[in-house]
């Protein structure tokens, strides 16, 4: 299966981890991912807040650059994923943004007919498309023992609905089960980890990131695993500060799904960018799996 | 957008819910609060959401544009999928904060200055620029360069980490992107001075 | 003959003359449409002087045909046809045409209006020239009543006839009659014992002499019209003989199979496989469920069988259909509950302390699981109860309609709760709806026992705690929108107030008898406030919440309306019905019978000796259906035949193009 691929900003740096496990995990269950070529970047909310028509005339950008043979686009990143798709959704439902869009699309010499490309986010390929028996197929490692936490967060399962519940989601439980692992109950995992709010006021957005921690953490989990970059460098990347803050110690590694997609399936946690989390991974691993797979992960 | 026939012409309230996609589901608001109490920056708010269609409500313009609920914002929809009457809560913020960022209305909050950051970065490479973004924002536009030296540890571990780089990434055809930009700027400009003229008369009124 | 048509226009106070100029209608008909000899204006067409008008014109002009452009006919044909016929014309040649609701209650522009008159107006007097006299058709009221449903309002419809001395067919689905009202503990706003009221009823139609109770049995088939229906019921299998069984109910204790009863006891109790919902069940005699009885899933046990003294457990019980003939058919088949699952955010399902109304209804009922006591689910008493208001009610992702019971039922809840416990009660609500006798009193009790009622709908329901002083409790959030804050609020306890629903096959139910729903699902009634117990389809009433959410009292008061609409019809014994039928020129039928299988109302018959179809009068409703299937055209609906309808196209097309034109350009 071929899909046209939109990596996101964040995927040339800061969530380098979450970009090379999804091309690694797409190569091993056969899903071919064609980049857009020359894509920009979604905008993040940005140009949202300051005006309607460039932040869609901005995406809608990648979208009149999907190759015309390619109906479905993925994206990772969950900003990214929900600003391709409301971007079509707005031009679709409401003809006059269609028209406007267009519009600025003539000016750099493309057109985007509104509704031509799917947008969907990578869980929803794996677990809809590949589905559980492909995936426990190519399990070589289960999980057993692993606690996880899977954490949806918001722009996924919010406002779009995609097949899932936009309050108590349940696909990644269900993928994570597939590998073995033993899924917890996690009350907060649609809720939110602030955003770009840890740019614009700290005490905000550290105390959803705590509310999380707390959660996962009374809930037992080892990791928390998230699809979306932004939630991963506020759980991870700002955990230290948030402890600090608050006087905690949570040390809860937050771990892409994609990544540990791909320790199941056996392949090298190297290539899979485990290394690059600010609160380590490796030791609750090598503390909590068998020893089959510890011994893969020397 | 069709503004709802029972809507005043020229009100604060047809001006928001024509400014806003899904918007005329506003006049059925039951001020029921599922919004204000679902939103998990609502602490952090001087009204709640829900004040804040009554105030939109009431016509109450210079307080709602001032006001901060907006910037607390996080865009994490909780209310829009709970409202009982499919109000775009959410979208409204960020009508709010259009609203505000034009008029220059807004005072309690630096998001403006890091959406402005964040955009001039993007009509400059195609990308976005995380070092650049946190140098030109909590440095310069936020003029708040401990936050920036808060950011140390972090980023020295992101840097280690090669998390982080100090050159941007950048398309190749950025001046398709910078015609398309050129055009929707254009073309918002003449839509809003138009919005201006026909509501004139009733901001003249306050 | 020539025709003398007289042409009235109403004003309906402002409700037509507001946007249709009335006096310039009745001025240009009189001038411009052929056989006018009066055509006059007035303010109110209806009242006694408006209809003293016509009755003149037409013994004055000596006039043909009357035409009244006003509302509806819903609302006033019987009035002007009965003005007619008063002064000598016959009924069916007075014409009425809409130009309310069809043009000033939908146009706000007044030349275009008028306009749109003028066209309705020429329409109906072209019609009425080709319409001929017609006479009623009289038909017998057979006087037994059917009642589908044996909830409250069903069972005072029931009792209302029969003491009346008419006899009454009772349908129920369940094994037991009393519906809804059987589970619950207390009745608002007095606290009367639930069952204490609703049991003498329950035995008083069980033992009626002029009722025929029919428990475990469903409609099935509903054929002919008001006065004489054709009416084929399901009665389930119960496997046990209803004539031999005396309700000793020694089966029902040494069954050995337990199940959870999702029905009665609404998931929060046991019966067994052979049971009677409740011990003051009517009648006592038992149902075996096959789905759960062993004999019937694994072919061991018969304990039943075996202990019964009467020999009265019959396995090899088959359903059987039985047909009735009713003259009038009441619909009493109420309502289920909202699926709380439908909001996740409340994790109904999820965490086990929250509740549905009907489920606390079972917990706080001296008769039910914990014989009242108020205990969460590991038996310990709850320090904080929340009621949570609105749960799939004025909410357009579920139901949008207020289910107007919701607000009385919380307010009972905390008045039981703090009866029995020492818990504190929250009630999380939108607007408390007190509106009927002595409720807003009842507001003002519960406010002086220390309810405490935060205004603002429940946000969600989770157990996902922020710090340790919540841990392990349900924390509800909700916007206190008196204070403009978020508050999360800790408690042990959650009552969710699930929304009235349709049941799942009202629609299907409604479709047999030939009554429709509203876009929610409720039973439509005749009129929304004139009669709001008849239906549009003649014999076919309606009572209680499958009309619409209610209360006890007024789901009450309904099946009496309805029960005095049917005596009154049975009192008269005949029933007037409108001539406008098919009929089928015999001497042209070809017999194809193509009209026999597309007539809705099996009205029509096939003459095997003639090789003809015929159209029983009777049941027919003049809906055309066979009209226009008729391949040879040999089929005329009375007051709708070809000539009358060209003519009314005709009469709307008068400011079109002329005929010769259209030719010209075709």
């Amino acid at each position: 299966m071929k899909y046209a691929y939109y990596p996101g900003c964040s995927a040339e740096c800061n969530a380098v981890a979450y970009e090379v496990s999804v091309r690694e995990v797409a190569d091993l269950l056969g899903i071919k991912l064609q980049t857009i070529d020359d894509w920009n970047c979604c905008g993040a909310t940005e140009y949202f807040s300051q005006d309607e028509l460039t932040a869609c005339a901005v995406i809608a950008r990648n979208l009149a650059l999907v190759e015309p043979q390619l109906q479905q686009l993925v994206a990772p990143c969950a900003a990214c994923y929900l600003n391709l798709k409301k971007t079509d959704r707005l031009m679709a439902e409401h003809p006059e943004i269609g028209m406007k869009v267009n519009e600025c699309l003539a000016a750099g010499g493309l057109k985007y007919q509104p509704g031509r490309v799917q947008v969907r986010h990578m869980l929803d390929v794996i677990v809809d498309d590949i589905g559980e028996t492909a995936v426990r197929d190519k399990v070589v490692h289960p999980l057993k023992g692993l606690r996880l936490a899977p954490y949806y967060g918001c722009q996924v399962v919010r406002p779009i609905e995609s097949g899932d519940s936009t309050e108590y989601p349940m696909k990644m439980d269900r993928l994570l089960s597939w590998l073995g692992a033993e899924v917890v109950d996690y009350p907060a995992k649609a809720h939110c980890c602030g955003g770009h709010m840890t740019q614009i006021s700290e005490a905000q957005a550290f105390e959803l990131i705590r509310r999380l921690l707390y959660s996962a953490q009374e809930a037992q989990a080892d990791i928390i695993a998230c699809m979306c970059p932004m939630c991963q460098l506020n759980m991870d990347g700002y955990q230290g500060r948030v402890n600090s803050y608050f006087g905690t110690d949570y040390r809860l590694p937050i771990i892409y799904f994609t990544q540990i997609l791909g320790l199941a399936f056996g392949i090298e946690p190297k290539k899979l960018g485990f290394g690059k989390e600010l609160v380590a991974a490796m030791p609750v691993l090598k503390a909590k799996m068998n020893d089959q797979l510890v011994a893969s992960l020397r | 957008m069709s503004t709802h026939t029972a809507v005043k012409q020229g009100s604060f309230l047809a001006e928001v819910i024509e400014a806003t996609p899904g918007g005329e589901q506003l006049v059925h608001c039951l001020q029921c609060g599922s919004c204000g109490g679902s939103c998990p920056s609502s602490a952090d708010m001087e009204y709640t959401p829900r004040t804040l269609i009554a105030m939109i409500n009431a016509g109450e313009r210079d307080a709602v544009l001032a006001a901060n609920t907006m910037w607390a914002c996080v865009s994490c929809y909780s209310c829009t999928t709970r409202c009982p009457q499919n109000i775009p809560i959410t979208d409204i913020m960020y009508t709010l904060k259009r609203m505000a960022i034009a008029e220059g209305r807004y005072s309690k909050t630096d998001a403006p200055a890091m959406a402005k950051t964040f955009t001039d970065f993007v009509e400059m490479f195609g990308r976005s620029y995380e070092v650049g973004l946190a140098i030109g924002y909590h440095a310069f536009k936020r003029w708040k360069p401990i936050e920036l030296m808060k950011m140390g540890p972090m980023g020295i571990k992101m840097l280690f980490r090669r998390r982080m780089a100090f050159m941007p990434s950048r398309i190749r055809q950025i001046d398709q992107l910078r015609a398309i930009i050129k055009k929707a700027k254009e073309l918002s400009a003449a839509e809003q001075e138009a919005a201006k003229a026909q509501h004139q008369p009733a901001h003249a009124a306050h | 003959m020539a025709e003398k048509i007289g042409i009235y226009v109403c004003h309906c106070g402002s409700n037509i003359a507001g946007t249709v100029d009335c006096e310039e209608v009745a001025r240009w008909a009189g001038q411009n449409i052929k056989d006018v000899v009066v055509s006059k204006d007035y303010k109110f067409m209806c009242s006694s002087l408006g209809q003293q008008m016509i009755e003149d014109d037409i013994k004055q002009y000596g006039l043909t045909g009357v035409v009244v452009g006003a509302c509806s006919p819903h609302l006033h044909e019987k009035t002007f046809r009965a003005a007619c016929k008063r002064a000598g014309l016959n009924p069916f040649l007075c014409q009425m045409t809409n130009l309310r609701e069809h043009v000033s209650w939908v146009n706000a522009d007044k030349a275009a209006g008028t306009l749109k008159a003028k066209s309705l107006i020429s329409a109906a007097a072209e019609r009425v020239k080709h319409q001929l006299p017609l006479e009623p058709m009289k038909v017998k009221v057979n006087p037994a009543t059917l009642v589908v449903g044996g909830g409250i309002a069903g069972l005072q419809a029931t009792l209302e006839l029969a003491d009346a001395g008419y006899h009454v067919y009772l349908v129920e689905r369940e094994p037991s009659i009393g519906g809804h009202m059987a589970q619950f503990d207390k009745t608002f706003p007095t606290l009367d014992c639930s069952a204490c009221i609703l049991t003498p009823k329950m035995s008083e139609v069980g033992q009626h002499e002029n009722v025929t109770m029919m428990t475990y049995s469903e409609l099935e088939e509903v054929s002919g019209s008001v006065g004489n229906f054709k009416v084929k019921i399901r009665k389930k299998a119960r496997f046990v003989n209803y004539d031999k069984c005396t309700g000793c109910g020694i089966c029902v204790e040494k069954c050995p199979k337990k199940v959870v009863d999702d029905v009665f006891e609404a998931g929060m109790g046991y019966r067994k496989s052979i049971y009677t919902p409740f011990p003051q069940a009517v009648p006592r005699v038992p149902v075996i469920d096959t789905a759960n009885c062993t004999w019937f899933t694994k072919g061991k046990c018969q304990v039943c069988s075996k202990v019964c003294p009467t020999n009265a457990v019959e396995y090899d019980q088959k359903d059987e259909i039985v047909e009735i003939e009713v003259g009038n058919i009441i619909m009493a088949t109420g309502w289920k509950l909202f699926d709380s699952k439908r909001i996740p955010q409340y994790n109904y399902g999820r965490l086990p302390n929250v509740y549905t109304n009907l489920e606390f209804e079972r917990l706080c009922n001296a008769a039910g699981p914990t014989n009242g006591k108020i205990v969460c689910r590991d038996g310990t008493e709850p320090k904080r109860i929340a009621i949570v208001h609105c749960v799939g009610s004025r909410d357009t992702d579920t139901n949008p309609y207020c289910s107007s019971v919701c607000c009385m039922a919380a307010l009972k809840f905390g008045h039981l709760v703090l009866e029995k416990t020492k818990a504190e009660v929250f009630s999380f609500y939108i607007d408390l709806r007190t509106p009927m006798k002595d409720y807003e009193e009842f507001y003002q009790r519960l406010l002086a026992e220390g309810m405490r009622f935060v205004r603002g709908k429940v946000s969600e329901i989770t157990d996902a705690a922020r710090d340790p002083s919540e841990k392990g409790r349900i924390i509800v959030q909700a916007e206190d929108t008196l204070l403009g804050k978020q508050r999360r609020i800790p408690v042990d306890m959650v009552i969710l107030m699930g929304a009235m629903e349709p049941q799942a096959d009202a629609k299907e139910l409604g479709l047999k008898c030939g009554i429709s729903c509203s876009m929610a699902g409720w039973y439509t009634e005749r009129h929304p406030k004139l009669d709001p117990v008849a239906t549009m389809t003649d014999g076919i009433f309606v009572a209680g919440v499958c009309q619409g959410p209610k209360d006890i009292p007024a789901s009450v008061a309904q099946g009496a309306a309805a029960a005095a609409r049917i005596s009154g019809m049975i009192t008269k014994g005949e029933v007037l019905i409108e001539p406008i039928v098919a009929s089928i020129d015999e001497e042209h039928c070809s017999g194809c019978r193509i009209c026999n299988t597309m007539c809705p109302y099996n009205a029509i018959e096939y003459d095997e000796e003639k090789g003809v179809s015929r159209v029983i009068s009777a049941l027919c409703k003049g809906c055309g259906t066979c009209v226009a299937a008729c391949p040879a055209g040999v089929i005329t609906g009375a007051h709708f035949n070809n000539e009358q309808i060209f003519a009314e196209i005709d009469g709307i097309l008068w400011d079109a193009k002329p005929q010769a034109a259209i030719e010209a350009t075709a």
